[in-house]
C-alpha cells in the first residue's frame, strides 16, 4: 500500500475542460449591494411592482441574517460588497428575439461546452434554455412546446408573459427568507428558467438549462421555478460550467418545484462548475437551495444529481411530501478531488399519509478533498405509514481525503418505517490490482470501479445525459489513482 | 524457457519473505509449489504478477526472455501472465463479463489485434462457462459480487480460459472447494494444458494434484525452494509432512 500511494498522489491531476473565457461585451452593475442595486436589477428587467417589493423584503430580511457555519466546509469570509450582482452580455439595444439574433460568440461558447443551441439540439430532441452570467440567452423548441401547452422560458420572460403564475407560485416552496443564501438570491436573482406543464400533459421532450458564469467578479443568482399541474409530468436537466479564474466566484441559486395531484417532476443536475486548481486556488462557491413540494396526492419529485465541480458545494435538494401517497427521491453522486469541499445531501419532510422517500448518496473523495453527506429525514405526526430508505456510500481514493456522514432522523409517527445503510470503502488497492492483473490500465480500472460504485445513480439520469455524466466523472477523477 | 527465476528475493513491510528462489518453468509443463503456511508461496505469486506492495530486493525473472520485473503489472498480464487469486475481490456494480471483455481487449490491443466482436465474445464466454458449470446469471452479476468462495474460484478459472495465458499461476485455487467443484476446476485447468503454455499451481494439498497431474513439484519453506522432484514428492510430503523436508535439508 505505502509504495503505491505516492503514485496515487502523483497522478491526482485535475483537468477542467470548460475553463475558457468568452470575450464578450457585457453590461454589468459595479460591485456592491444595497437597496439601490436591488432596485436597479428590477428596473433593468422592467419588473412589475410586486416583484420589486418581494425582492426588497427579501433583501431587508437578508441583512438581518448571518451566513450559516454548520456545514463541514471552510472558506475565507465572502465580501458581499465586492461582487457584481448583474452581468449581461450586451445585446444590440433589444434582447434577441430568435437564435439568429444571438451573438455568435455566445453560440460558439455554448457549442464549445457541448451545448449546441442549433441543429444538434434539434436532433437530440432536447429543449435547451441557456443562461449566460445573469441572463437567459436562448430557449430552443419554444414553439413545439407551446403546442403541447408547456411553458418553458427564461424567468424574465415568465415575469412579463405569465405574471399571475409567478405571483402565485414564487417563494411558496423556498420562502424569500428561508436561509441566508436563498434570501440573497431572492433579493438579487437575475434570471433562470421557468416551466409550467398544464394539467394532464406529459412534457413531450426533456427540458434542459445550461448555466455558465463568464464575467469576472460576478456572482450568479439564478432562480428556477417548475410547476407540474394535476397529472402532468416533466423531466428537466441542468448543467453548469464556468471559466478558470483564480478568485472564487459565488453561485447562489434557488430552485423551486411544485407537483400537484398525480404530477411527476424529475430534476437532474450535472454540475461541473470550475472546482479550483490542484492547489485549491479559485473555483466556484456553490451555495444552492433546491426544494420540491409534492403538494398534491400521488405526486412524485425525483432529484438526481452528479456533482463534480465547484470549490465548495453546499446543497441539499429536498422534498416536502405533503400530498398523501406522494414520493420523494434523491439520487446523488458527489465527487470531490484536490481541495474541493462538498457538503451535500437532502431533506425529506414527510407530512402526508403513506408518503415514501428514497435516498441514495454516493460520495467519492480524492486528493485532499472533504466530502460530507448531510441528510434529514423528518416524519411528522401526520405522516402515518410513511417510509424512508436511505443508503449512503463513500469511496475514498488515496489517503489524504475524507468522507463524513451526518444523517439526521426525526420520526414522530410510530407507524413510520425508516431504514438507513451506510458504508465507507477505500478504492481497493486490491480491486485496482485485480484489474491491472487482468491487463486493464489503471485509468480504465478506476473508471470502471467508480462507475460501478455510481451505477444505481446513473441509471436514474435521462439516457442522453447518463453518458455525459460518466465522461464527466472520468475527467474529474483523471489520474486520481495510478 | 518460458519462465526463469534466479535468486529472487523480496520483502514486504520490511520483512524478508523470499530469500533466493531459483525456478525454471518450460512451456508445456505443470509445476506445483507446495509448502507450509508462511513459506512465501503467495508472495512469490504476487511478486511475479507485479504487486507493488512487495519490494524485490534481489535476483531476476525472465518471461519469454523479457525482464519481467521491469514490466508493469498490466503489461505482464497482456504479455500472457495470469494470476488466479487466492481471494478474488468483489467489484460492486462492475459487470463480470464487462471486466472480462475489457481484459481480453486490453490484451488484444497490446498484441495489435482488433477488439473482439461482441457476439463472438459472448459465444466464447458461454462455451467456457458451460465447461465450468456456471449458470448464465454470472453474465449479469457484478465481479465476484455476492459469489460464494467456490463460485469465485470458478470465475477465476473462467477468466483464465477466456484470456488463454501463456503462464497461469493459480494461487490456492483449490482451497475451499468441495470435491465436485474441485473436479470442475481441475477440468478447466486441464483444458488449457497445451505445449505452448505452462501452469504453476500453488497449493497446500496433494489432493489437487490427483486431478491436475504436475510434471514437477517444489517444496517452498522459509522463502527458498528446499526440494524439487516429480509427482511422487507430493505423495511423500503428504505422508511425512513438511518437517521431513526441512530436516532432510539440515541433514
Amino acid at each position: 500500500m505505502s509504495s503505491k500511494s505516492h503514485d496515487v498522489e502523483a497522478l491526482i491531476a485535475q483537468k477542467y475542460r470548460h475553463g475558457f473565457v468568452t470575450d464578450i461585451e457585457s453590461d454589468s452593475l459595479p460591485p456592491g449591494l444595497d437597496e439601490g442595486v436591488v432596485a436597479a436589477i428590477s428596473r433593468k428587467k422592467r419588473e412589475p411592482q410586486f416583484l420589486l417589493d418581494w425582492r426588497l423584503k427579501a433583501f431587508r430580511h437578508w441583512q438581518t441574517m448571518r451566513e450559516p457555519t454548520w456545514a463541514h466546509v471552510h472558506y475565507k469570509p465572502i465580501d458581499y460588497q465586492d461582487i457584481s450582482y448583474y452581468s449581461a452580455p450586451r445585446a444590440p439595444a433589444d434582447a434577441p428575439k430568435s437564435l439568429d439574433e444571438v451573438d455568435p460568440k455566445l453560440l460558439a461558447t455554448y457549442a464549445k461546452l457541448g451545448i449546441p443551441l442549433h441543429e444538434r439540439a434539434r436532433l437530440a430532441g432536447v429543449a435547451v434554455d441557456a443562461v449566460f452570467d445573469s441572463v437567459s440567452v436562448a430557449t430552443t423548441f419554444k414553439e413545439k412546446l407551446a403546442k403541447a401547452g408547456v411553458i418553458f422560458c427564461s424567468f424574465s420572460d415568465a415575469v412579463h408573459n405569465h405574471p399571475a403564475l409567478i405571483e402565485q407560485y414564487l417563494g411558496t416552496v423556498v420562502p424569500a427568507g428561508d436561509n441566508f443564501f436563498a434570501a440573497l438570491n431572492s433579493a438579487v436573482f437575475s434570471d433562470g428558467s421557468f416551466v409550467y406543464v398544464p394539467p394532464g400533459v406529459r412534457c413531450p421532450m426533456e427540458l434542459s438549462t445550461y448555466f455558465r458564469i463568464n464575467a469576472a467578479k460576478t456572482g450568479q443568482f439564478e432562480r428556477t421555478l417548475i410547476i407540474a399541474a394535476e397529472g402532468a409530468s416533466v423531466s428537466y436537466l441542468e448543467g453548469c460550467t464556468a471559466p478558470m479564474r483564480d478568485e472564487n466566484q459565488l453561485h447562489a441559486a434557488v430552485v423551486e418545484l411544485v407537483a400537484l395531484d398525480d404530477a411527476q417532476i424529475k430534476y437532474s443536475t450535472v454540475q461541473n462548475w470550475y472546482p479550483g486548481d490542484e492547489h485549491g486556488v479559485g473555483g466556484i462557491y456553490n451555495f444552492v437551495t433546491k426544494r420540491g413540494e409534492c403538494r398534491g396526492r400521488n405526486s412524485k419529485i425525483s432529484w438526481t444529481q452528479v456533482e463534480t465541480g465547484s470549490a465548495i458545494t453546499w446543497k441539499y435538494p429536498s422534498c416536502i411530501l405533503k400530498g398523501e401517497n406522494s414520493i420523494g427521491e434523491f439520487y446523488s453522486v458527489a465527487v470531490a478531488n484536490n481541495y474541493q469541499q462538498a457538503d451535500t445531501g437532502t431533506k425529506m419532510i414527510h407530512i402526508g399519509r403513506n408518503t415514501r422517500s428514497t435516498i441514495v448518496s454516493k460520495g467519492i473523495s480524492a486528493g485532499h478533498a472533504e466530502n460530507s453527506y448531510r441528510g434529514l429525514v423528518r416524519i411528522l405526526p401526520s405522516a402515518a405509514g410513511a417510509r424512508n430508505f436511505t443508503q449512503c456510500d463513500s469511496l475514498l481514493m488515496g489517503s489524504k481525503c475524507a468522507a463524513h456522514t451526518f444523517p439526521y432522523m426525526e420520526v414522530r409517527n410510530p407507524t413510520a418505517t425508516v431504514e438507513h445503510e451506510a458504508s465507507t470503502s477505500k478504492i481497493g488497492e486490491d480491486q485496482l490490482f485485480y484489474c491491472l492483473q487482468r491487463g486493464i490500465s489503471a485509468e480504465d480500472a478506476v473508471n470502471m470501479i467508480v462507475s460501478g460504485f455510481c451505477k444505481v445513480v446513473f441509471k436514474e439520469l435521462p439516457m442522453e445525459f447518463a453518458v455525459e455524466a460518466q465522461n464527466l466523472l472520468s475527467v474529474s477523477l483523471e489520474g486520481a489513482v495510478g | 524457457m518460458l519462465l526463469k527465476i534466479s535468486q529472487l528475493s523480496a520483502r514486504v513491510a520490511g520483512k524478508a519473505i523470499l530469500n533466493g528462489i531459483d525456478l525454471e518453468v518450460a512451456a508445456g509443463e505443470v509445476h506445483a509449489i507446495m509448502g507450509p503456511n508462511g513459506s512465501g508461496k503467495s508472495t512469490l505469486a504476487q511478486v511475479l504478477a507485479g504487486r507493488e506492495d512487495y519490494e524485490v530486493t534481489g535476483g531476476s525473472v525472465s518471461f519469454e526472455g523479457r525482464d519481467l520485473l521491469a514490466m508493469a503489472a498490466e503489461e505482464r498480464a497482456r504479455a500472457g501472465l495470469f494470476l488466479g487469486f487466492q481471494y478474488p475481490v468483489e467489484i460492486p456494480g462492475v459487470n463480470n463479463v464487462y471486466l472480462l471483455k475489457a481484459a481480453l481487449n486490453a490484451k488484444r490491443k497490446a498484441a495489435g489485434e482488433p477488439e473482439v466482436d461482441a457476439y463472438e465474445f459472448l459465444g466464447l464466454v458461454k462455451e467456457k462457462m458451460k465447461l465450468m458449470q456456471m449458470s448464465e446469471s454470472f453474465l449479469t452479476r457484478g465481479v465476484n459480487e455476492g459469489f460464494s468462495g467456490g463460485e469465485k474460484k470458478r470465475n477465476e478459472v473462467l477468466q483464465m480460459l477466456v484470456l488463454e495465458p501463456k503462464l497461469a499461476i493459480l494461487d490456492e485455487t483449490d482451497s475451499g472447494l468441495d470435491i465436485d467443484a474441485l473436479k470442475v476446476v481441475s477440468k478447466g485447468v486441464n483444458s488449457l494444458r497445451d505445449p505452448g503454455r505452462a501452469v504453476v499451481l500453488v497449493t497446500h494439498y496433494q489432493r489437487l494434484l490427483e486431478y491436475i497431474v504436475p510434471d514437477k513439484v517444489h517444496v517452498l519453506s522459509g522463502g527458498r525452494i528446499l526440494k524439487s522432484g516429480d509427482r511422487s514428492l507430493a505423495l511423500e510430503l503428504e505422508r511425512r509432512g513438511y518437517d521431513w523436508v526441512k530436516e532432510s535439508r539440515v541433514a
